[in-house]
C-alpha cells in the first residue's frame, strides 16, 4: 500500500432485463448484503450511493439499462481481495452472465486519486473513456494490467 | 536452478512423500511432524527437507517455542512450507498455458461463460462417475478426497467439510478469476453429482492461499 493515494474504481453493466423482473431477482436481492460486506472490509473507503436505495443501482446517468457502480479503496490489493477473493462477491461475479450482457468494450476502470478525494461520476466516466480509447495506462487501468500511482 | 533440476530433486520416494505432506498442510511443518507423518527418522527428514528447501520447493521460517524470547529461550524451530513458485517440465516442449489464456480471453469477450460452466459440469460428472465405479462402497468423504487428490487439489479435512490447498489452474485463475473459478466450481459440482455424493456440497469460499472452492458438509446421514 502506497500512502497518499487511494484506488478508485468504476464498473458499468448492461442488464439483460428490467430490475424488477424475475431474471434479475437474485442480483437485486444480493446487492444489499454484498454492499454491507464491502463496507466492512478493512480497505474500503467510499461507495457511490443514492440515498435510501440499494447502492448506486437506482442511478441511471447513462440510460435506463446501464448500471453503474463506483467505489474508493485504500489499495489495489484491498479491492482485488474483495472483488475476487470474497465468497459472496465472487459468487456474484461467477453469475454475471445471468444478469448482464457481455460488453465488447472495457466495462471496468481503475485509477489513483489523492487520499481523501472522492471522485464524481464525470471523473469516473472520463477515466473509462481514456481506457477505452488508449488501453491501460497510469491514468486508467485494469486488474489485468495495473499501474502504480504516478 | 533450471526447472528440470528442481523437479529432479523430487525423484526420491521418501523425499517426494515429505514434499507432498508439507505441501498439503495449511500450517508450517516442523521436522518432527514431517518425520512422523512419513514414518522416518528425524535426521533423515531434516536432510530431505533441507534439500527440498535448497531447490526452492519449500520455504523455511523459524519460530520460537511458545511464550519464550531472549537468550536461553531455546533454539527456534525450523519450519517448512510449500513455496509459491511454479515449475514445469514438458518434453517435447508443450505450452498449453498460452492456449488456455487465449481461449479464456475469447470466452470472456464472447460471454460464453454459461456454456463453459455446462461443459465443465459435464466433464466433472464423468470424473465423478469413474471415481464411484472404482470405489462403489467408499464413504463420500474418502471417495471425494481420493478423487480430488488425483486431480491435484491437495484436499484437507476441515470439520465436516473439505478444503483445497492447491488451485490446479492458479495462474489462469489469477488472470480470469470469475471465469476460471466459475469453471472450477462447475467441475467440482459435476464431480459430486457424478459420484452420487450427498454428504458434501461445493461452494465458493476462498481463503488466503487455498483454492476458491470448498466442499461443505451437508449434514446428510451417509457416512462422511
Amino acid at each position: 500500500m502506497v500512502s497518499g493515494y487511494h484506488l478508485a474504481q468504476l464498473n458499468v453493466g448492461l442488464v439483460r432485463a428490467p430490475t424488477d423482473s424475475p431474471e434479475l431477482a437474485d442480483f437485486m436481492a444480493g446487492i444489499g448484503p454484498v454492499n454491507a460486506i464491502a463496507d466492512a472490509e478493512a480497505g474500503f473507503v467510499w461507495r457511490l450511493a443514492d440515498g435510501d436505495g440499494p447502492g448506486a443501482t437506482a442511478l441511471r446517468p447513462c440510460g435506463p439499462d446501464l448500471m453503474v457502480n463506483m467505489s474508493v479503496w485504500q489499495s489495489l490489493e484491498a479491492l482485488r481481495d474483495f472483488v475476487y477473493r470474497n465468497g459472496p462477491h465472487l459468487d456474484f461475479m461467477r453469475r454475471r452472465r445471468e444478469w448482464f450482457h457481455r460488453m465488447p468494450e472495457e466495462h471496468l476502470v481503475l485509477w489513483w486519486v489523492p487520499a481523501g478525494h472522492i471522485p464524481d461520476l464525470d471523473e469516473a466516466l472520463s477515466r473509462l473513456d481514456l481506457l477505452r480509447r488508449n488501453g491501460p495506462s497510469p491514468l486508467a487501468f485494469t486488474f489485468r494490467e495495473p499501474y502504480g500511482p504516478a | 536452478m533450471s526447472d528440470i533440476s528442481v523437479v529432479a530433486v523430487l525423484d526420491d520416494p521418501v523425499r517426494r512423500r515429505l514434499y507432498d505432506y508439507v505441501a498439503a498442510q495449511s500450517h508450517a511443518v516442523g521436522r518432527n511432524e514431517a518425520a512422523q507423518a512419513v514414518g522416518i527418522q528425524r535426521t533423515l527428514a531434516a536432510f530431505h527437507l533441507d534439500r527440498l528447501a535448497g531447490a526452492g520447493l519449500l520455504d523455511v521460517t523459524f519460530r520460537r517455542p511458545d511464550g519464550r524470547s531472549g537468550p536461553g529461550a531455546g533454539r527456534p524451530a525450523k519450519l517448512y512450507r510449500r513455496a509459491a513458485a511454479e515449475h514445469q517440465v514438458t518434453v517435447p516442449p508443450r505450452d498449453y498455458r498460452s492456449a488456455a489464456e487465449l481461449l479464456a480471453e475469447v470466452v470472456d469477450i464472447t460471454g460464453a461463460e454459461p456454456q463453459l460452466q455446462r461443459s465443465a459440469r459435464s466433464r466433472g460428472a464423468a470424473t465423478g462417475r469413474a471415481a464411484r465405479r472404482r470405489a462403489p462402497a467408499d464413504p463420500d468423504g474418502d471417495l471425494v478426497v481420493a478423487a480430488l487428490t488425483d486431480q491435484g487439489y491437495q484436499p484437507y479435512r476441515d470439520g465436516t467439510g473439505i478444503r483445497l490447498r492447491n488451485c490446479p489452474f492458479h495462474v489462469l485463475a489469477d488472470r480470469y478469476p470469475p471465469l476460471i473459478c466459475g469453471m472450477n466450481l462447475a467441475l467440482l459440482e459435476g464431480l459430486l453429482e457424478g459420484a452420487a455424493v450427498t454428504a458434501l456440497r461445493a461452494t465458493l469460499d476462498p481463503r488466503p492461499g487455498d483454492c476458491c472452492v470448498m466442499l461443505r458438509g451437508t449434514g446428510d446421514s451417509k457416512t462422511n
